[in-house]
């Protein structure tokens, strides 16, 4: 039986003008468990708290009420006033008279009323209270960043700039992203290469930072703070230590038929490559299903050419495991197929190209050197056509996408503005839903392709596209002037939804992390936790979590950083001690609770069990980490047993409060 | 004898987050709603088990509400999305036994939106006493 | 009639326990009558001769017995499926309730099984046998010769309106495999959805009145495998044995019932165990109509690994006040 001393508040006359606190006070020490009772003009004050301390002491109590105002304004006050005196904290509750009772009563008696019968409730809670202490764990000072583009490689330096270790995975052989695809940026028009190099150049001299290119995930075990890794280096068959990066087996390997991924397989590359001039770490990699030599024993050139004797044909994927205390997601993002959208005659034509391909053809270190050409027949188209939103803010979503993918009025104003700028005597089309352009400098910058550069602007979507001859018959409607427009253009270019990174799917899986139905990774909170996932100790930088340009990139990348650099700080944490905990005599092992975790705090052990006939018995049963766990109690009702219940919200304290609301 | 007005007992759930501050802020505003709702605080109206709802009705009370965060808006993200379906699940099975529906009732109450908490318990009041004493879910031996 | 005799699964039975693929079955043994089957286990060729059966009387679900018998020893157990307890079958591997490496599973084609009940009212006493015949069922007594009862008329209300011949989960098929069927397993809950709450509780409380409270509907469900039932644990506040009050009977079937929901698969042997013949399948199934209705069809069990709809959602889901009222659609 517990020893409760019930503290009855007048908070001045805010409590003591509706409610008689003498009469609760009262009242209440006939309630089962009580062994004290008092009431007092200011119980949060220090001389109320004292009150309190001297009861705790003198009356030897195990639990205490506290009659006053809202536990969101005073809960901690209390608490630490119990711990002071010796008590443990969560044998504090809290009955609302104030919010809940005298403020919104005006009859004495009626409020009187109520207020006992919410000190009783209180009571009746504490009496199945239990001290409860809340768990530490350590912090493994290190983050891993998974995705090399300017999202991961902001985030990484930012981090690593604050003394902390990181490690950077990147499928590709290279870091840099799709940004490093681009030409120019929008609005500011500077060369992407320019403002991404130095930084993939600093990732790679920086002390902190460690890079696995070519690399992948994959298996993650753990929770925040201790989180452990496996790595996949997949093999490159070039000692990475070792190789130069000179180039020279690039120009001689004689397998010269591999598409270009990094053009967008607009032109070719040898099977042992490096991606780009500016690739960092600059290694070369041999392709396994174009080498001649991984595939028939037969060939060996880069091996001769190689001075440096970086060539290793028998290298094999190799596995790190890495503890990290903090993951940040920085999957990114990828232009969607085109497959579905067979209007816009992608597949039939060179000519209609997607506008990250169309990126290409106009970067200097592109497949035609930055001039524009036709991928058909390599002339300068004279008339453009730029179709937005395919596959964008597709109702129904059969073929494309809910959302609108954000970037692409954009970076599609910026492709026509500089069109204009360099090729004057080219008629350039814009069909468009909306154009959507907030954003610093945006809307200017849209105005200025339309008044300065004579950008056709047409509200409108292109029905379809049909190659003729050496043209592409655009057939569109002008939903202004309200008419059907037939354009004859040498060049269309489709500006694609985007999508999440196919890699990230399988990562949410690995990482307990939530994402929504478009495979974007969902934040804890839409509002004020955008940068973190709901799964404690990970991170959302980038497009993993939704369309973004690359200022928002970056200063998300900023953000989530500064979350993990708050969070690496910390020598240990310490957990909220109101968490679930399943009883696992009684647990099924159902996987209910699991489903409906939300941080993936539940996980399932097979655990042997003693039975009443001395035999044992193997059982799946759940364990709750109580590191992760945040308490919201989804798991108790999921489970179908009764197994899981939820500490400081217990079922039996919950129904005893409803006992004694409604005795 | 003395003649009393019938007044319901009515168990609200509020979650922490969103409902509990918003009756917080009716509070502040002064908002008057009855004395009759008594409020159970939980840390997400998830946390809210159909048994806990049978137990109330079985104790006497003649209204529950269960008041969380809007949908999308919940602190733990998902919760109030699981409560949705249970409690639509529930409800439509005690309507399906002839349980009364006014009895039972969602709402979601923001933590700003002190006015509609206290305008919500208004109307589920007025509505529970329009239908009288719980009879179709009660234990006749709490009632003694 | 079923489509397979008893010496074809026994055959095949025989067959297993020779090979060494199982040390024991799960089957259906002859009881007092011989509309009296009940479930066994048989550790043995011969104890399968002489007490196993296969007829229109064989509704038992093995599938709930799996729990417990795959934890036991280490050889395989076969177990015969109807294409109805395959569903509850591979609901229970959802769930991790046994291990699929135990067992080995058989699926035969069912026919539907007999409604003893039904049968039974045919004779107020002196009920010899009842046998399964070409025209239908034959009730023979002692005093009254032989009743004819047409097939349709004598079959289970969950055959009559049976969801599925097809089998969703097995090691191997005797005889052929059925289609999932367009049934009309959902006309009784709609017929009590139209009438109006006064007649609905009155028909409940008619109904639920009955209720002994003997647990054979939880005991013999499927779904109802918890290690500890909250009805007998003492800290889960609902426990509770014979009813006292009306608030029993109804606490206790609208808790098992959400227990259960999105994860029954309306295999009806709640209602066939039920001696006091409470139609406890349309509180499930108000569930199943109600999640198809507002969530999208969601069979149970259909798939393994499939997420039940209480511990999913999307954020577009009704709210639960409009979940009233259009639980009232009858459609």
């Amino acid at each position: 039986m517990q020893r409760i001393g019930v503290f009855v508040c007048w908070c001045g006359s805010n409590i003591a003008g509706t409610v008689d606190v003498e009469a609760v006070s009262e009242a209440l020490k006939k309630e089962p468990g009580v062994v004290f009772s008092t009431n007092y003009q200011y119980m949060c004050s220090q001389a109320g708290q004292d009150i309190i301390k001297n009861a705790i002491a003198e009356h030897k109590l195990s639990g205490i009420v506290v009659c006053s105002c809202s536990p969101r304004m005073h809960e901690t006050t209390f608490r630490k006033t119990a711990a002071a005196a010796g008590l443990n904290p969560y044998m504090v509750e809290i009955a609302n008279i104030r919010e809940q009772c005298s403020w919104v009563h005006k009859d004495k008696l009626t409020g009187t009323e109520k207020a006992i019968i919410l000190g009783r409730t209180a009571i009746a809670k504490v009496n199945l209270n239990a001290p409860l202490t809340p768990g530490e764990s350590p912090v493994t000072k290190r983050a891993l960043v998974i995705g090399g583009g300017i999202a991961g490689i902001q985030t990484a330096l930012d981090i690593a700039d604050a003394g902390f270790e990181v490690d950077i995975v990147e499928k590709q052989p290279t870091i840099g992203g799709k940004m490093a695809q681009l030409d120019k940026t929008f609005p500011t028009l500077d060369c992407a290469a320019c403002i991404l190099t130095p930084k993939m150049v600093d990732v790679a001299q920086h002390e902190k930072i460690r890079i696995f290119s070519y690399s992948e995930v994959e298996s993650v075990s753990g929770f925040v703070g201790n989180f452990t890794v496996n790595i996949k280096k997949k093999a490159r068959y070039v000692k990475e230590d070792v190789c130069t990066g000179c180039g020279l087996c690039t120009e001689k390997c004689p397998q010269k038929n591999v598409p270009n991924e990094f053009n967008l397989g607009m032109d070719n590359r040898r099977a042992i490559y490096i991606p780009f001039a500016q690739a960092v770490p600059k290694v070369a990699t041999i392709d396994p299903r174009y080498c001649t030599m991984l595939k028939t024993g037969k060939c060996g050139v880069c091996s001769k050419v190689c001075t440096a004797g970086a060539i290793d044909y028998k290298a094999k994927d190799e596995y790190i495991e890495e503890k990290y205390g903090a993951i940040v997601v920085a999957t990114g993002y990828n232009p969607i197929s085109m497959e579905k959208f067979d209007e816009f005659a992608y597949s039939q034509s060179k000519d209609v190209i997607t506008s990250l391909e169309f990126e290409r053809l106009t970067n200097a270190a592109g497949p035609t050197a930055g001039v524009l050409l036709r991928p058909s027949d390599h002339k300068h188209p004279k008339t453009i056509v730029f179709v937005q939103c395919v596959g964008s803010r597709c109702s129904g979503a059969e073929k494309g996408k809910e959302y609108c993918s954000k970037i692409c009025c954009m970076y599609t104003a910026k492709h026509a503005m500089l069109t204009r700028d360099k090729y004057p005597d080219t008629d350039v089309y814009v069909f468009y839903i909306d154009v959507r352009t907030p954003g610093k400098a945006f809307d200017e910058f849209y105005r200025r392709a339309v008044e300065e550069y004579g950008v056709h602007y047409i509200k409108g979507m292109v029905g379809k596209v049909s190659p003729q001859g050496d043209k592409l018959m655009v057939q569109a409607s002008d939903l202004l002037a309200n008419k059907q427009l037939h354009i004859e253009a040498d060049l269309v270019v489709l500006a694609a939804a985007i999508e999440p990174d196919a890699s990230a799917r399988p990562l949410a899986t690995m990482l307990t992390a939530s994402m929504d139905t478009n495979d974007f990774f969902t934040e804890a909170h839409p509002k004020l936790r955008p940068v973190e996932s709901p799964t404690a100790g990970v991170f959302l930088s980038g497009t993993c979590q939704g369309p973004k340009d690359i200022p928002e990139t970056v200063s998300q990348a900023g953000a989530a950083a500064a979350k993990v650099i708050g969070l690496l700080a910390k020598d240990k944490l310490t957990g909220n001690p109101c968490v679930a905990h399943s009883n696992e005599l009684m647990c099924n092992g159902c996987s209910s609770c699991e489903r409906v975790c939300p941080y993936g705090a539940i996980t399932y052990e097979d655990k042997e069990f003693r039975m009443p006939d001395r035999t044992t018995r193997m059982r799946r049963v759940a364990k709750v980490n109580e590191a992760v766990c945040q308490g919201c109690g989804a798991c108790t009702v999921a489970c179908p047993s009764g197994a899981m219940d939820l500490k400081g919200f217990a079922s039996a304290q919950i129904m005893a409060e409803v006992d004694a609301i409604c005795k | 004898m003395q003649v009393t007005e019938y007044k319901p007992k009515i168990v609200a759930f509020c979650c922490n987050w969103c409902s509990y501050a918003g009756a917080d802020l009716a509070g502040n505003n002064r908002l008057a709603y009855p004395a009759e709702v008594k409020i159970i605080r939980v840390p997400c109206s998830c946390r809210v088990n159909p048994m806990f709802i049978l137990r109330a009705f079985q104790r006497g009370a003649d209204g529950v509400i269960i008041c969380g965060c809007h949908p999308g808006d919940c602190h733990y993200t998902s919760g109030n999305y699981y409560t949705r379906r249970r409690m639509a699940l529930l409800f439509s099975m005690l309507n399906y036994l002839g349980i009364e529906k006014e009895r039972t009732r969602v709402e979601w109450v923001s933590a700003a939106e002190g006015a509609k908490f206290a305008a919500t318990m208004n109307d589920f009041v007025q509505t529970v006493a329009a239908l009288g004493e719980n009879k179709r879910l009660e234990d006749l031996r709490c009632k003694l | 009639m079923q489509a397979l005799t008893r010496e074809v699964l026994l055959d095949r039975a025989k067959a297993l326990f020779a090979d060494g693929t199982v040390d024991r079955a799960y089957g259906w043994k002859r009881g007092e009558f011989d509309y009296d089957v009940t479930p066994g286990l048989f550790r043995s060729v011969e104890e399968m001769e002489k007490e196993f059966v296969f007829d229109d009387f064989c509704g038992a679900n093995f599938s709930k017995y799996l729990v417990e018998e795959t934890r036991k020893g280490e050889g395989k157990i076969l177990v015969f499926l109807k294409p109805c307890d395959t569903y509850s079958f591979n609901q229970l591997l959802t769930e991790h309730r046994f291990d699929r490496e135990k067992v080995y599973a058989v699926g035969i084609p069912c026919e539907g099984m007999a409604d003893v009940t039904k049968l039974k009212a045919e004779a107020a006493e002196g009920i010899r046998s009842i046998t399964a015949e070409k025209e239908g069922f034959v009730v023979h007594t002692l005093y009254d010769g032989d009743k004819t009862v047409p097939r349709t008329e004598g079959l289970s209300e969950r055959c009559l309106v049976c969801k599925s011949k097809k089998h969703v989960a097995y090691d191997e098929l005797l005889g052929e495999d059925g289609e999932v069927a367009d049934s009309a397993r959902f006309d009784e809950v709609a017929r009590l959805e139209a009438m109006n709450a006064d007649e609905r509780f009155a028909f409940w409380q008619r109904e639920l009145s009955r209720c002994i409270r003997c647990n054979a509907c939880r005991d013999v469900c499927p779904a109802c495998t918890c290690e500890t039932c909250v009805f007998n644990n003492p800290n889960s506040g609902v426990e509770s044995k014979a009813p006292v009050t009306s608030f029993e009977e109804q606490m206790f079937h609208i808790i098992r019932a959400f227990h259960v929901a999105g994860r029954c698969t309306d295999c009806g042997e709640c209602s066939r165990v039920c001696p006091q013949h409470i139609p406890l399948h349309l509180l499930n199934r108000k569930f199943i109509k109600d999640i198809n209705a507002f969530y999208g069809e969601y069979q149970a069990g259909a798939e393994v690994g499939s997420r039940a709809p209480l511990v999913n959602y999307t954020t577009a889901d009704l709210e639960p006040g409009e979940a009233v009222q259009r639980g009232n659609e009858h459609a």
